[in-house]
């Protein structure tokens, strides 16, 4: 039986992409620690903010400033976080509904205990923050994660 | 409305130096195995050997060979070894550099097919000013002592070996 062979095979595409108007706009405020949402037909807020109004197709200019609290919507546990993944201890990855929103934004949650993280401190309903990332660029990695918001007791 | 337009809307925002751009790599990260073929192709390449396979039905002569005829759908059962001499059958000039390669640009990139094969190596042309380079130019590898292995890297480039061009006939189907 001879040696079977097998190497590290990396694919990777350095994209450069124009962000157009309003997800330049969305960016430049993580950038600035402010998340922003955009009004769309019918009052609703969408977040992440569109170009163009999902229902209407009408251009959308209304930016809104939203806070950096929310709600999770539902999300999925990662038990082995990949390189390159926003955190590199197991958490979840959440659709969190921000307050004035009506549309829902992916990221990760840091679920507690702090380093290993239990998918039982994770559920829909669950009140979370914005953890802004120390050095910010204008990407969605300016927002390093979200994570719990302590219940008052 | 631009980017500036929309963020002088908002005051906490109003001013602020506008994001026109981000870079996004994609990027996989594969273990690749290359198969019991590919890993013959590629024990001789370390051996300074083009091993390549032919077709039993169309006798078309594959390398890298992938045990199979990909046009017949019948495994290549015999396998034949291509002499160090092939034809360019296309190439270009690569000016800008892609990220993480390690080779200096402007570069020659060519299609090289090995006398006997009907599928061309890929490979960088060396050794002469660009502007010679053509279509139908006989060339010869020229090989990478230290990183010669079971890789393609053991290929430096393959430069031409000075002998008339080849008979467009002999690689006009094959193109």
């Amino acid at each position: 039986m001879p040696e079977v062979l097998s190497a590290p095979l990396i694919v990777e595409f350095p994209f450069t992409r124009s962000t157009g108007p309003v997800i330049g706009a969305f960016l430049t405020g993580l950038r600035e620690r402010v998340v922003l949402g955009i009004r769309g037909s019918a009052g609703r807020v969408l977040c992440p903010p569109a170009e163009y109004d999902p229902v209407t197709a009408e251009e959308l200019t209304e930016l809104v400033a939203l806070p950096g609290t929310g709600t999770v919507t539902t999300w999925a546990w990662n038990a082995r976080p990949r390189p390159y993944q926003p955190l590199t201890t197991p958490f979840a990855w959440v659709l969190v509904r921000l307050d004035g929103a009506d549309t829902a934004l992916l990221h990760a949650l840091d679920a507690p205990p702090p380093g290993s993280g239990d998918p039982r401190a994770v559920r829909t309903g669950l009140r979370v923050t914005v953890r802004w990332a120390g050095q910010r660029s204008g990407a969605i990695t300016d927002i390093a994660c979200f994570e719990p918001i302590p219940e008052e007791a | 409305m631009d980017t500036a337009d929309l963020l002088a809307t908002v005051p906490a925002l109003a001013g602020a130096e506008p994001v026109t751009r981000v870079t996004l790599p994609a990027r996989l990260d594969y273990i690749h195995t290359p198969g019991a073929a590919q890993s013959r192709f590629l024990n001789a390449l370390a051996e300074k050997r083009f091993l390549a396979e032919r077709c039993p039905k169309c006798t078309r002569v594959y390398i890298p060979p992938k045990g199979v005829c990909p046009t017949c759908g019948l495994a290549t059962t015999e396998r034949l070894e291509l002499p160090h001499v092939g034809t360019i059958t296309t190439f270009c000039i690569v000016n800008i550099a892609a990220r993480g390669l390690d080779v200096e640009v402007p570069y020659c990139y060519a299609y090289v097919l090995l006398d006997g094969a009907h599928v061309s190596l890929h490979a960088r042309i060396g050794d002469i000013p660009h502007d010679q380079v053509h279509v139908g130019q006989r060339v010869q590898p020229v090989w990478n002592e230290q990183k010669l292995g079971p890789s393609l890297a053991g290929i430096s480039h393959f430069r031409p070996t000075g002998e008339p061009d080849a008979d467009p006939e002999s690689y006009r189907r094959w193109m």
